[in-house]
């Protein structure tokens, strides 16, 4: 879990920043997009790294999940909660939610499926190179208010999933004590507001016509 | 103060149980659990009703023999503290109380209130032990251990063994004892020996037991009538982890 979960963490931010340069001129975004596409075998590499660490991911929840279920077959009929975070007790339904949107956003953006006009777009940067035209691309992606809605609900449950997650890897590796536990706390939710804010903010610029 | 019950009232390890509702008017704020129910026990008795079964000991919170969960927090609503050792003056007059059985599979049980916590004692047998010298006692002090080192030796030992951990988790992981009774060894010069293979042997026990897995909440740690640390299952994981690294390389 933690493992698979450091992987798609690093991803994931990785992820964002590259999509953060959405903010500065086309040529930028799409000049990255481009490297990325070309870069071959080792583009397939990561894909498979990262498809490897979301089934050891889901397989690891499903196992623990059953086991967890089998361990405790009788509930309280009078039961509580003392200090489990909201986070720590909704990971697997934001897991859910984020897969579907993760299947979803490929369909859209990558495989693009949605709308193969995507597939068409391409335009010419300021020296001269034709590219795949992602800017555009991810303008008129996020200018569907169900399609930029649905987004910023699944960044936000996966902000939520990453908040009991991050601190939890390292409970789990054995790398937390005492003295580090609150900072790793604060870390963890300061991670997640800055990955949430990140994400939220290139559909809210385009549907505000900030970014277009 | 009156207050009114619900108590889990089970015959047997295989009878279904159930919530049985009890008045237990008149009580004295300055009883402990156990002697609340010691009153409505009487009552039940006069009344030729046969008395809730619930495990207790020593009632002054040092054996691990008292578990019940009140409104579905182990040992009660107080912070470390035992359900022995919890005071009537800390509920309010009309309360209801709803009382049950600690709950795991790995903790079936026997009769309302009382469970089966041996698997516990197979942990224990499992790894809970030191090599020691056979003939004279060694001369005191011959080994020097430093005073934080004891200190977290000692910590961990206070784990009394009640069970409230695995009835707090979400999963019923037993984690925090083993943890608890895995640290008070490993950290020591005399568990250093068997460091690896307790730790092995205690998680392969706690797994063939069938308690449930971490999934790092600490319910467990905010339950502890001893306030036993998290800190000691991160331990336990990194302890696990070299463990079973070196077991894989090493000469067979």
């Amino acid at each position: 879990m933690a493992v698979s979960g450091v992987i798609l963490l690093l991803f994931v931010i990785g992820h964002l920043v590259g999509n953060l340069q959405i903010f500065a001129h086309p040529d930028v975004i799409n000049k990255y997009a481009h490297f990325l596409q070309n870069l071959g075998p080792g583009l397939w590499a990561v894909r498979l790294i990262l498809l490897g660490a979301v089934v050891a991911h889901i397989w690891a929840a499903v196992e623990l999940t059953l086991e967890n279920r089998r361990a405790l077959p009788e509930r309280y009929e009078a039961d509580d909660t003392i200090q489990a975070s909201y986070a720590s007790r909704t990971m697997r339904i934001s897991g859910f939610i984020v897969l579907a949107f993760i299947l979803f956003h490929l369909a859209h953006f990558t495989v693009q499926i949605v709308d193969t006009e995507y597939r068409d777009l391409y335009t010419k940067t300021v020296d001269g190179m034709v590219v795949h035209d992602v800017h555009t691309m991810m303008v008129k992606g996020f200018q569907n208010l169900w399609i930029s809605g649905f987004y910023i609900i699944a960044v936000g449950l996966l902000s939520v999933h990453l908040r009991h997650g991050i601190a939890s890897m390292f409970q789990s590796i054995g790398w937390r004590n005492a003295k580090i536990a609150v900072p790793l706390d604060k870390a963890s939710i300061g991670l997640s507001i800055l990955y949430f804010a990140g994400n939220a903010a290139i559909p809210l610029a385009i549907l505000a016509g900030i970014v277009s | 103060m009156d207050l009114t019950l619900r108590v889990w009232r089970q015959k047997d390890r295989n009878s279904p149980g159930r919530l049985v509702e009890y008045d237990a008017k008149d009580i004295d704020p300055d009883m402990s659990f156990l002697e609340m129910l010691d009153v409505v026990n009487e009552r039940l008795i006069s009344r030729e009703e046969h008395p809730i079964a619930f495990d207790h000991d020593c009632r002054e919170g040092i054996c691990g023999a008292c578990s019940a969960t009140i409104n579905g927090i182990p040992h009660g609503p107080e912070r470390a503290t035992t359900v022995c050792q919890l005071h009537m003056r800390h509920f309010k007059d009309g309360d209801v109380l709803t009382i049950e059985p600690f709950r795991a599979r790995a903790f079936p049980v026997i009769r309302d209130l009382m469970v089966d916590r041996s698997a516990f004692d197979r942990i224990v047998e499992s790894g809970g032990y030191v090599s020691v010298r056979t003939g004279s006692a060694p001369e005191a002090n011959t080994l020097p251990i430093p005073k934080d080192v004891a200190e977290r030796a000692m910590d961990a030992a206070s784990c009394i063994g009640c069970g409230a951990c695995v009835a707090a988790c979400k999963n019923a992981s037993a984690m925090l004892f083993v943890a608890a009774k895995a640290s008070q060894l490993n950290g020591l010069p005399q568990g250093k020996p068997e460091k690896d293979r307790r730790v092995l042997d205690m998680v392969a026990s706690m797994d063939e037991a069938g308690f449930g897995n971490c999934t790092n909440q600490y319910e467990c740690s905010a339950v502890c009538p001893k306030s036993i640390s998290e800190d000691f299952i991160a331990q336990l994981n990194r302890e696990y982890l070299v463990a079973s690294i070196k077991q894989r390389f090493a000469r067979k």
